[in-house]
């Protein structure tokens, strides 16, 4: 399905130089580091034209900085988007997008295999807006119709599910969002723009921890809101008062009738980050674009290597199981074909015989993968979710989460196999 | 399915006009047609705003018009912001005007599209747009519209002269 023209430029291409021409001043060819606060007007009409956003340009950095646009516009492009808002971190992308749609009362609907930072976030802190989320098992379409209400603004999944590797029947969940008048929101953070578009397969908002195999060395926390600008805020009226009625915060503008397929960027800039405030420092905007340049050369190593480590771990006796959906038997196999280029992630899970005690052991036997919470590194990192990550959950939760007490979360990184493989089975065996 | 225009003619079209009548504007500051002129007399774009039912009065330092026959030549673009179906009266006018008045471009705005009056104009010898909106053209092509983060499709090792 092409819901864009195909871009002229193939995907590394754009990986290097999208939004990034050379700086016309001084000639720089790197993206120069704007570590600046504020930017001087022409004069008072520049400076009413830029407030009353008549113009492109710069006022504050709360707002927008030329670093952090430059990968705004390259997310955008790698995800065959329109816009990008980026944001300190992925948590405050999903702030961003549902304080654009929601009103006080107004429900969601969420997959209930998500990242347990998610659930935490939706299902209890989102509680103090008054936005409730109604969770749902995403392999029963009939489970998120019967969740769509009338007060539902929108349905929000993962494209690749963190950590249980579940992948979304993404055409499927979006036909459903579309009969239901809903845009669709997926977080694409485990899969990349690399290994899946989800523009391409009906998602209307494409949300980023760019902290993770974006940035891909561990040093910046960011996040980022993608539109596909496809969505029509106007449809229904009064549905989405924050992008399609008059904004009480900009004297009456109308964000979709002046901007069109611009508003919700347009949006999270100019109220999101205006008025909330998690703004992405450039610093991490430049560190992140770093990262990117060379996104696919480390996805393709990061997948190879989580073959291979699966493929070790799968045959291994003191291993009781192990979910990837690389392996042909595992059950997302076939979605992950059909959703997923160049190859199968690198986070994925498997339960050591002898449940938690065993587990925690493997973890702790472990000298070259890092005891640590974050994915999406160059190194190989462990961690025993139940007692981290998805501690604040209900014991249910993380099993529907694939986060039980007897499951290791991998995140496979660019080291040679052979020695990921060695420290994996030394702390397997000790 | 939506024309596709290059870059280029799209380049060589903003350069190359000085003024342009804009049909449908608006006195409001929030509609789309007053954000759209006023930027383009920011990038030095004498911008000539018609509708009938302020004819007389001024938007942003500019005599209103109540039709293309009134507003005085030259101007080379005409700017339509009005909808697909009003876009065919527009067009036939401009046609009729085109020599007294300098007009080559036909332009139609963001969703405004009209495959009829764009073949009348055509045959007629003038050049059209359609369904884009020349203030976030110009953002585009110049580097602008990538400050708000948007996808400009600009991909480029040269340096730009300012």
């Amino acid at each position: 399905m092409t819901r864009r023209k195909t871009p002229e430029y193939g995907f590394e291409t754009r990986m290097v130089h999208a939004g990034a021409q050379p700086e016309p001043v001084t000639g720089a060819r790197q993206t120069p580091i704007f570590q600046n606060t504020s930017y001087v007007f022409h004069d008072a009409d520049d400076a009413a034209s830029l407030f009353n956003l008549q113009s492109f340009g710069f006022i504050y950095s709360r707002l927008t900085n030329p670093t952090v646009a430059v990968l705004e516009e390259r997310l955008a492009s790698l995800e065959g988007g329109r816009g990008t808002t980026c944001t300190a971190s992925g948590h405050s992308a999903q702030l961003l997008v549902f304080f654009a749609l929601m009103e006080p009362g107004d429900r969601f609907v969420a997959s209930n295999r998500l990242y347990g930072g998610s659930v935490t976030q939706f299902g209890k802190t989102f509680r103090k807006f008054d936005w409730q989320c109604d969770f749902a098992d995403f392999e029963d379409p009939e489970a998120i119709r019967t969740a769509i209400g009338p007060k539902t603004k929108a349905i929000f999944c993962e494209a690749l599910a963190n950590p249980g590797g579940v992948v979304t029947d993404l055409e499927a969940v979006a036909q459903i969002a579309r009969e239901a008048g809903l845009p669709l929101i997926v977080d694409n953070t485990m899969a990349t723009p690399f290994l899946c578009r989800p523009i391409e397969w009906g998602a209307d908002v494409v949300l980023h921890s760019t902290t993770k195999f974006l940035s891909g060395n561990g040093t910046s926390m960011g996040g980022a809101m993608v539109d596909s600008g496809l969505f029509d805020w106007s449809a229904v009226q009064d549905r989405f008062p924050g992008l399609a009625a008059p904004e009480p915060a900009y004297h009456g503008l109308n964000f979709h009738e002046s901007f069109g397929d611009m508003a919700l960027t347009m949006h999270g800039h100019a109220i999101g980050l205006r008025d909330l405030g998690p703004t992405m420092a450039p610093m991490n905007a430049f560190q992140t674009l770093l990262g990117i340049e060379s996104l696919a050369m480390r996805m393709r190593r990061h997948c190879e290597n989580a073959q291979i480590v699966a493929d070790f771990l799968d045959g291994h006796e003191r291993v009781a199981w192990v979910r990837y959906a690389g392996l042909r038997d595992n059950p997302y196999h076939a979605l992950a074909t059909k959703y997923l280029e160049n190859g199968f992630g690198s986070v994925f899970t498997f339960g050591v015989k002898g449940g938690y005690e065993a587990g925690l052991k493997v973890v702790e036997g472990c000298t070259l993968f890092s005891h640590l919470a974050n994915i999406g590194d160059a190194r190989s990192l462990i961690l025993h979710p139940a007692s981290t990550t998805h501690r604040q959950l209900t014991p249910e939760q993380r099993d529907v989460a694939g986060a039980g007490d007897d499951v290791i979360r991998l995140s496979i990184g660019v080291e040679t196999p052979e020695d990921l493989i060695r420290d994996l089975d030394h702390a397997l065996s000790s | 399915m939506p024309e596709i225009y290059a870059d280029s003619d799209i380049l060589r079209i903003l350069r190359s006009v000085k003024t342009i009548a804009l049909v449908g504007a608006s006195a409001k500051w929030q509609r789309p047609s007053y954000f759209a002129m006023k930027y383009l007399q920011t990038k030095g774009y004498r911008v000539l705003p018609i509708n009938p039912g302020l004819a007389g009065q001024e938007i942003l330092g500019e005599t209103v018009y109540a039709s293309l026959a009134d507003t005085p030549g030259p101007f080379e673009m005409v700017d339509v912001f009005r909808n697909s179906a009003a876009a065919m009266g527009v067009t036939e006018d401009a046609i009729a005007l085109a020599s007294e008045k300098g007009i080559r471009v036909i332009w139609m705005q963001l969703g405004v599209e009209n495959p009829e009056a764009a073949a009348l104009a055509r045959a007629a010898g003038l050049e059209v747009i359609m369904d884009r909106c020349p203030k976030i053209e110009f953002g585009r092509l110049n580097a602008e519209l990538s400050w708000g983060g948007f996808d400009s499709g600009v991909i480029t090792a040269r340096r730009r002269r300012v």
